[in-house]
């Protein structure tokens, strides 16, 4: 799916209001319609007219998790820099910013979600197809050290195309960085949780959308490590229709479960609950 | 340091008279035992792996293997891993692990092989198993790249307490080829690909992706090994003298510490 965005109006500062009354328009990449993002925000951003799921923007997939008023941002001024002088990645970096609103591919601290404290972060495929390079890597290791040290659990919301390759190997560093925070947290007994949503590939899926102690996907989101079209040139034959979704990925035993945008807060917020007091619940 | 440019370089290490990763473990370890499978699924000979003597240091060895005539290429799938070969790999570090041996990585690849199979097996996931296993694994880690490092495929044995670079040996995010396609549709700008990437030796210890750079000297391979052996003997050494907590600590610090970007205004 693909979603075009205009954006109308932005904040002057994401400090005071992590959640501020953007209107912007998103298009169904299956349908072809067009709404503004009030209008699908009620309806869980799923197309009103054909059904199908719309790709949420990061700051609003956390205000739909979370209570209200208890989100509280972290690293809100983290962001890239084009240090590779890498042909068009500036444009890349300012386009995004400016169509956006934010800073980075991922939104990410902590909230409650009926009433259970958590760590998350979420990323936005509308930043540069939410490719994690130095900024996205130093924001996620940074959420699983403060959980760690605040013994909080993580709800990761991931989409990704991977990589980004306009910080060269700085960029696949970044896997390992971050697994190395996942790898404490978990150490100190702790939950985390991913939800995997369209699209999620390359070196996410290669990293920490697989590092998790329960993984959740949206319904047929993309899932895979490598390019559908890259498999289908290298052997020359077509691809079943359900190839990489996340129910071929619960079929082979990837994933925990699928579930629906209605349910998925109950589902958080139970998994949560279950958790609560981590190692402790058995004694 | 190498003559060549990044371009080259590439071309070098991709070529099929570059030294395989089993001529490294045969030339540097002796007695060595050779183990197979990864217990879930399948052996994978992209993967070598086993035990062998670090002069009188019994470690394991992991390395990638390209392939030797056409038949041997295929059956290795021209040194792209399947999950099995990562499963492999984690399998034997556990072991090691388990007595107490440190680990020796080898890494020439292209990437993760990319087919069907691979995904419906969860490529991605045994890479990112390796990723995070590796975190914690509690005896010394070491990698030589020796020839392609590519990406995910490569990193997955590489999350290790030294990470060395042969002079002409390449490390990227992407295949140059890849890149190129992405940014110019256009796969025959490779050359211009692979200087945007930045993949040589030298960009790696800039970055501190990588410790340090070997020099080649394949007239004299033998020699050139005996050198890699005792480099890694007093590697070694060091590593184990260091308790756990500090090793963990000291990968963990080393990986940590790699990124560029700004917070507020200022870089870091």
């Amino acid at each position: 799916m693909k979603i075009h965005v205009r954006l109308f109006s932005r904040p002057k500062t994401q400090a005071a209001d992590p959640f501020p009354d953007i209107e912007y328009e998103l298009k169904c990449a299956k349908c072809k319609s067009t709404h503004t993002r009030s209008e699908l925000y009620a309806g869980n951003f799923i197309c009103p007219d054909c059904g199908a799921y719309i790709r949420i923007p990061a700051r609003d997939r956390i205000r739909m998790l979370a209570d209200e008023g208890s989100f509280s941002e972290l690293d809100a001024k983290l962001t890239s820099t084009d240090f590779l002088d890498f042909p068009g990645y500036r444009d890349k970096i300012n386009k995004a910013k400016s169509s956006t609103g934010e800073l980075c591919a991922v939104v990410s601290g902590t909230m409650r979600v009926e009433g259970n404290p958590c760590a998350v972060f979420a990323m936005d495929s509308r930043f540069i197809m939410a490719s994690m390079g130095s900024a996205v890597g130093e924001k996620i290791t940074r959420l699983f050290e403060y959980a760690a040290k605040n013994k909080l659990p993580v709800l990761g919301v991931l989409c990704s195309g991977g990589a980004r390759m306009q910080e060269g190997i700085v960029s696949l560093m970044q896997m390992a960085k971050c697994s190395g925070a996942v790898r404490r947290h978990s150490d100190a007994g702790l939950l985390y949780m991913a939800l995997l949503t369209d699209p999620t590939t390359g070196g996410m899926t290669a990293s920490i959308a697989m590092e998790g102690d329960i993984t959740l996907a949206e319904p047929n989101a993309l899932i895979g490590f490598a390019g559908r079209r890259v498999i289908e040139q290298t052997t020359g034959s077509a691809l079943p229709s359900d190839f990489q979704t996340s129910e071929f990925l619960l079929d082979h035993g990837f994933i925990d479960m699928i579930v629906p945008r209605g349910e998925l807060r109950g589902t958080v917020s139970l998994l949560l609950r279950q958790h609560r007091h981590g190692k402790e619940n058995a004694r | 340091m190498s003559e060549l440019s990044a371009y080259e370089r590439l071309k070098t290490v991709r070529s099929n008279e570059r030294r395989r990763g089993s001529e490294y473990v045969n030339a540097i370890f002796t007695d060595t035992v050779v183990l197979c499978g990864d217990r879930r699924y399948a052996e994978d000979p992209a993967v070598m792996g086993g035990i062998g003597y670090l002069g009188d240091i019994p470690v394991t060895f992991i390395a990638q293997d390209k392939g030797f005539d056409l038949p041997d290429r295929m059956r290795k799938h021209f040194g792209c891993p399947m999950p099995e070969g990562y499963r492999k790999a984690l399998r034997l570090m556990k072991q090691a692990e388990k007595f107490g041996r440190p680990v020796i990585c080898f890494v020439d690849t292209l990437g993760a092989f990319c087919g069907a199979d691979g995904e419906e097996r969860g490529q991605g996931q045994a890479i990112a198993e390796n990723l995070f296993e590796m975190m914690g694994l509690r005896v010394p880690i070491i990698t030589v790249v020796i020839g392609e490092g590519g990406s995910g495929g490569a990193l997955a044995l590489a999350v290790a307490d030294r990470v060395y670079m042969l002079e002409n040996a390449v490390y990227s995010v992407i295949t140059p080829d890849g890149c190129a396609s992405i940014i110019w549709k256009d796969s025959s700008r490779v050359e211009d690909a692979t200087d945007c990437l930045h993949i040589t030796a030298e960009d790696m210890v800039k970055y501190h992706v990588a410790e340090d750079i070997i020099r080649e000297d394949f007239e004299n391979f033998g020699v050139m090994c005996y050198g890699i052996r005792n480099r890694l003997i007093s590697d070694v050494k060091a590593l184990l003298s260091l308790s756990e907590k500090k090793l963990l600590d000291g990968r963990y610090e080393r990986f940590r510490r790699i990124g560029i970007y700004e917070d507020g205004g200022s870089a870091q």
